[in-house]
């Protein structure tokens, strides 16, 4: 309790010096980000430091960003957390759902400062807003090109933690292949990693050993797109363009565009209009993009592949419309009905026709 | 020509010089680093080692926190310590530690949502005791069959951590969580949070018992016959037998007590600081111990200054990493020279450096 009061003393303190100066309106808007990864893992960590970049640059000396990369979900998160809000943040933005425990914690201590985080779904404190994109949209999409693009009809997907993400991602993905190849099949290994260049090159080893001539992930690193170039499997990029690591075989890639979504909330914060929110964008918003399709996918592929981002992002379709069943047979969409979102965000199932289990 | 002199006995005064100059090589070559990333080399420095303490805006926050990042270092180090001194290698803490958190949790979770003065205490048990159990394989397989106990201990870490994340994502999943992967807030269940004892000072039950520890190994290596037994082991295992040390028996007694230690931090960790069984739980604790406990040159009194240093650059440095902009890669490299000036060091202690001329020496010889 009087840790709590010794804080939010410092921090009203922090406050008043922010009015005693008067002048305040000149000095930048200061944002502080927590990374899971590294910005050079050329994934999910990279597309959010491409997305400060670009609001730094479009706000230029109005706001002044900083982050720190590589940090571990825990204490060591809340601690960097405090730091900043010390060092004068006026919001903070967190990249990981595992971060939420630590942010609620810190947000009750600091309520002045705005947290922004993605992925999450904790909200204890009314500065902490959740947002998050509709990847699944985009899984939808490579999943009808794989489904086109297969000539063994056996898709390999390397998943990172059975988490409702990753097992969304999986069945928008089989849903569409299946959907323009009855045939096709999906074998899905569980790297638990979200980063592990070695374990997620051994899986792709492994996949295209037992005939997959298709890889996805759903981890960040290059790794599996180097060993597909080498054997020759066809692959995506994850969260970013990642063409020059396997210049042959990268059909397209998955683009996590966080900028429109940060340089609306810092502008927000600027002008006193924040509020806590808890906002799932998709294609329609431009939040998931595409990198351009490789000329190995053929022009009707194409074209059907931009039709359904088109349909999806105007809204006319959603991946997850009926009918549909569970793995174990049993309904879960009737003919055109949609799943909602609160079904989504929590999905522990597979759709049917995928095979294995989903561990834990 | 610089020659290396090997000294009788290891010299007192470098024993104590050479933490303070690698300190002050490390600010040195650390400040090129820094200017040459375009950084102030002297605010970097000041941020990492002089802001966590002293500055008005941090210190109040970042000096208790130097405690809680310290705690489970020196509770883990110090277990080890015994270990190596008798040349015992337990490199899988990271292992143990994982384990002693599951248990504790798994007790947690088990009485949730009873309210029990019981809880507590026996979350410390079980965090020692899946610890010290963690401990025994790599110990058994040593003594039964002779098998190397650095990667029997190396790899249970990594069997650890498969089971954490099993834990994390299955059986320790929070009901409540919306099917994210983690357990429940342990922190916020009264009878098993680890909160601190007195307000703002970082104190928690994890640092008593890192104390504890230390002033325990003190005394078992100074004034008990078992701490002669494993300096004994250690210096001159023939001689240890003549002596009457059952090896096999300092082997179960060295892995339990480290196991047991390390199992106890997680215990701490995961109902203090950590709050939850998360799939990442463990931040390295395990492995950063086996440099603390090295650096504090394996004495239970230097292995708390060496876990506060080392807590210090941690906290520094991520001051650093946020202030200027400075990349997580150049903070390791100065930790990295740290460690390495620290120990490069140690060579005046055991040595004394002679200047010499070939020309006059081969003439000798």
């Amino acid at each position: 309790m009087k840790r709590r009061e010794l804080l939010a003393t410092s921090a009203a303190a922090l406050g008043l010096a922010a009015v005693g100066t008067g002048a305040r309106a000149q000095s930048p808007l200061k944002v502080g980000f927590v990374y899971i990864g590294p910005p050079g893992d050329f994934g999910y960590t990279y597309g959010h430091d491409q997305a400060r970049l670009a609001a730094q640059e479009h706000f230029g000396s109005a706001v002044e960003t900083s982050y720190v990369e590589n940090v571990p979900e825990g204490p060591d998160a809340e601690r960097i957390m405090t730091q900043m809000a010390l060092s004068g943040a006026d919001m903070i933005v967190a990249t990981s759902f595992g971060y939420g425990p630590s942010l609620n914690a810190v947000a009750q201590r600091f309520p002045n400062i705005a947290f922004e985080h993605a992925t999450g779904y904790l909200q204890e404190a009314p500065n902490v807003s959740l947002f998050s994109a509709r990847f699944y949209e985009g899984r939808a999409v490579i999943g009808t090109i794989a489904g086109r693009m297969t000539t063994s009809n056996k898709i390999g997907y390397i998943a990172s933690f059975p988490i409702p993400e990753v097992i969304r991602g999986i069945n928008a993905a089989y849903i569409h292949a299946k959907k323009v190849n009855p045939d096709v099949e999906l074998s899905v290994v569980w790297v638990f990693s979200w980063f592990d260049p070695a374990q997620e090159a051994a899986a792709a080893q492994a996949l295209i050993e037992q005939g997959c001539d298709i890889i996805m992930q759903h981890t960040d690193s290059t790794a599996p797109l180097s060993v597909a170039q080498e054997r020759g499997a066809l692959t995506f990029g994850q969260a970013s363009d990642m063409t020059q690591f396997a210049p042959d075989v990268h059909l397209t890639a998955i683009i996590d565009n966080w900028a429109p979504y940060y340089i609306e909330r810092i502008q927000a914060k600027l002008d006193g209009t924040w509020a806590a929110e808890n906002v799932w964008l998709g294609i329609g918003a431009g939040e998931v993009a595409f990198a351009p399709f490789n000329d190995r996918i053929p022009a009707e592929v194409q074209e059907e592949a931009n039709a359904l981002i088109e349909a999806i992002g105007s809204g006319a379709y959603h991946p997850f419309t009926g009918p549909l069943n569970k793995q174990d047979g049993s309904a879960w969409l009737a003919e055109g009905e949609i799943a909602d979102d609160g079904t989504l965000l929590g999905m522990s199932f597979y759709v049917e026709g995928i095979t294995g289990e989903i561990p834990g | 020509m610089l020659r290396l002199e090997k000294r009788p006995s290891p010299s007192k005064l470098w024993n104590y010089a050479t933490p303070v100059v690698a300190v002050l090589l490390t600010m040195i070559a650390g400040g090129i680093l820094f200017m040459a990333l375009g950084k102030n080399p002297f605010e970097a420095i000041k941020l990492i080692f002089w802001d966590p303490l002293f500055s008005e805006q941090f210190a109040s926050y970042s000096r208790p926190q130097l405690l809680i990042k310290a705690g489970p270092l020196i509770l883990i180090a110090v277990g080890l310590s015994v270990g190596f001194r008798a040349g015992i290698w337990n490199i899988g803490a990271e292992g143990q530690y994982i384990i002693g958190a599951l248990c504790a949790a798994a007790v947690a979770l088990a009485f949730y949502p009873a309210e029990s003065w019981l809880v507590f205490p026996l979350m410390i048990i079980a965090g020692a005791a899946g610890g010290w159990a963690w401990a025994m394989v790599p110990a058994i397989l040593k003594t039964r069959f002779n098998t190397n106990e650095i990667l029997v201990s190396l790899l249970m870490v990594y069997i650890a951590e498969k089971l954490l994340a099993a834990a994390a994502t299955g059986f320790m999943r929070n009901p409540q969580g919306s099917g994210f992967p983690g357990s429940r807030n342990i922190h916020n269940y009264a009878s098993a949070s680890n909160q601190e004892l007195i307000a703002n000072t970082g104190m928690h039950w994890g640092v008593v018992a890192a104390l504890i520890a230390v002033i325990f190994t003190y005394v078992l290596l100074q004034r008990h016959i078992l701490g002669f037994h494993v300096q004994l082991a250690g210096q001159a295992p023939r001689a240890a037998r003549f002596a009457g040390v059952a090896p096999a028996r300092l082997v179960l007694m060295c892995l339990g007590l480290s196991g047991a230690f390390a199992g106890m931090a997680g215990m701490f960790e995961v109902a203090g600081p950590a709050r939850l069984i998360t799939i990442d739980f463990n931040a390295g604790y395990g492995f950063t111990a086996i440099i603390v406990a090295f650096l504090g040159r394996l004495h239970p009194v230097g292995i708390v200054l060496a876990g506060l240093l080392l807590a210090l650059t941690y906290i520094g440095g991520e001051l650093a990493q946020f202030m200027l902009n400075l990349p997580a890669a150049a903070i390791q490299v100065f930790q990295g020279m740290l460690l390495f000036f620290l120990l490069a060091l140690d060579v005046l202690s055991n040595y004394r450096v002679r200047l010499s001329f070939p020309s006059r020496s081969s003439e000798v010889v």
